[in-house]
């Protein structure tokens, strides 16, 4: 079942696509927080589950590298466990559920709770890349709002949460600032996990293969939640300890067990909570 | 002529990986593990990223002369191009003015050129310090063989970001990388 595919190239893309890719990271990387068109292959899984993320990660990977795949946080749901052992077919790479290990992580939604370190990468799934798309529905407009740094639609659209609701109503994809240039969708992650990404030790590239856009932020790059002076940007943490490890810290889901209103939280991120001795 | 990476697939890869770590940490200086046999004038790091990077898709420049255009096109299939239009450029020598390569637009930035520059040295000693995105606090690089006037010349780019090109620095078989948003203080 595990065995390397024979009759596929290295990474299942062809050389061709692989350089068309890498050349749109680079790219990315150079420009922190700019969308990079590219050429999104039609991959063996449907939009949603990850194409974007699947090619960035099929032209990154090289064969010493160890791979973990996340889905929520989890290592073993359908998806996390079905891309991973493509790449263990089509690539023959080791994989792994341990943060520290893997040298990729290809994510759906989430940034592990253990800090990545240098030379580590963060590759995320993302299904739409252009965080003006509710504002701006034109894409020659908004890429040019990118392009003249106009973002005073996400501002506005900020403050008029605020004067409804009394807070930014965004618990998740809360746009950020990269590099104090560029306004970024930082893919539907919670705002718990937005600070990680100010800072970060490992490299962290996207893709979004429906919509066809590749965007990085590079280590060591200032990334900010967009706010204000007077209602600064506060990550949101459901109130409660892990019904498993007892962590305090972690992001939680909420898992329902019966319907008598029975209700758990528990992390979201497997490996860290197995990685703690449980209560 | 000489071959290109004893294996197209992995040499690629690995190349490609080491030119987006050293561009991601803007001056480390970075040690290519595949190198092609790439015929003088061209440094073998500057061969290793040319054959990773560029095909038919991409306009090349470079001024290598007649055995480097020969291998270079029979290797990678990438048309000839001037600074203007070319995406990859390599310089040999001294490169031509920095702002006659295509700098891409504000709406399409990444349509800026990269430049492989080969110099005669490369090491991480005092000389410059960098600073900007991939950078925790400085890097210190010193490089050897650079035309005069680099520095202020690359400076002057810095108005135009998003607008910009970046820079792999090649010796023999080291690069460090010069993306557009790092910035160069010289030291004495």
């Amino acid at each position: 079942m595990n065995a390397a595919l024979t009759g596929y190239n290295f990474g299942y893309l062809d050389e061709a696509t692989k350089r068309m890719i890498r050349r749109a990271l680079l790219k990315a990387v150079c420009i922190p927080g700019h969308q990079v068109p590219f050429g999104a292959r039609e991959m063996p899984l449907p939009y949603g589950w990850g194409t974007g993320g699947i090619q960035v990660t099929a032209s990154v990977l090289g064969p010493d590298d160890v791979l973990k795949v996340i889905d929520q946080g989890a290592d073993d749901t359908t998806n996390a466990v079905s891309i991973r052992r493509f790449f263990n077919r089509v690539a023959g790479v080791a994989t792994t559920e341990s943060t520290a290990e893997a040298t990729i992580i290809q994510t759906r939604h989430r940034i592990p709770e253990t800090p990545l370190s240098e030379g580590q990468i963060l590759v995320y799934q993302v299904p739409m890349p252009e965080p003006l798309f509710r504002l701006e529905p034109r894409v020659a407009e908004s890429t040019r709002l990118h392009a003249m740094a106009e973002y005073g639609l996400m501002q506005v659209k900020l403050y008029e949460d605020i004067a409804r609701q009394g807070e930014v109503a965004t618990s998740y994809n809360h746009p950020v600032m990269v590099n104090h240039r560029y306004l970024m969708s930082p893919s539907p992650i919670p705002a718990f996990d937005n600070p990680k990404m100010h800072m970060n030790a490992g490299l962290q590239l996207f893709g979004a293969g429906r919509e066809k856009r590749i965007y990085a932020v590079p280590p060591y790059t200032d990334v900010r939640s967009l706010d204000f002076e007077d209602h600064p940007f506060k990550p949101v943490r459901a109130p409660h300890a892990c019904a498993i490890c007892g962590s305090e810290e972690s992001y939680l889901d909420e898992v329902i067990t019966d319907d008598q209103g029975g209700r758990m939280h528990v992390c979201s991120d497997t490996d860290y909570c197995a990685s703690r001795p449980p209560v | 002529m000489t071959p290109g990476f004893d294996n197209p697939v992995l040499g690629a890869q690995s190349s490609f990986r080491a030119m987006l770590h050293a561009l991601s940490h803007p001056g480390r200086i970075i040690r290519l593990a595949d190198l092609p046999a790439a015929p003088a004038p061209l440094a073998p790091a500057a061969g290793a990223a040319a054959l990773a990077m560029c095909d038919a898709d991409t306009l090349l420049w470079h001024d290598a002369g007649e055995q480097a255009a020969a291998w270079l096109r029979f290797h990678t299939g990438a048309p000839w191009g001037a600074p203007r239009e070319a995406r990859f450029a390599i310089a040999t020598g001294a490169p031509p003015p920095l702002a006659g390569f295509c700098l891409g637009s504000d709406e399409a930035p990444q349509d800026g050129a990269t430049l492989l520059l080969q110099v005669a040295g490369l090491e991480a000693a005092a000389g410059w310090l960098l600073t900007g995105p991939g950078i925790q606090h400085e890097t210190a690089l010193c490089v050897t063989g650079l035309p005069p006037g680099f520095v202020a010349e690359r400076a002057a780019l810095g108005a135009l970001f998003p607008r910009g090109l970046d820079i792999i620095l090649c010796a023999d078989a080291l690069i460090a990388a010069l993306p557009r948003t790092t910035s160069i203080r010289e030291r004495a």
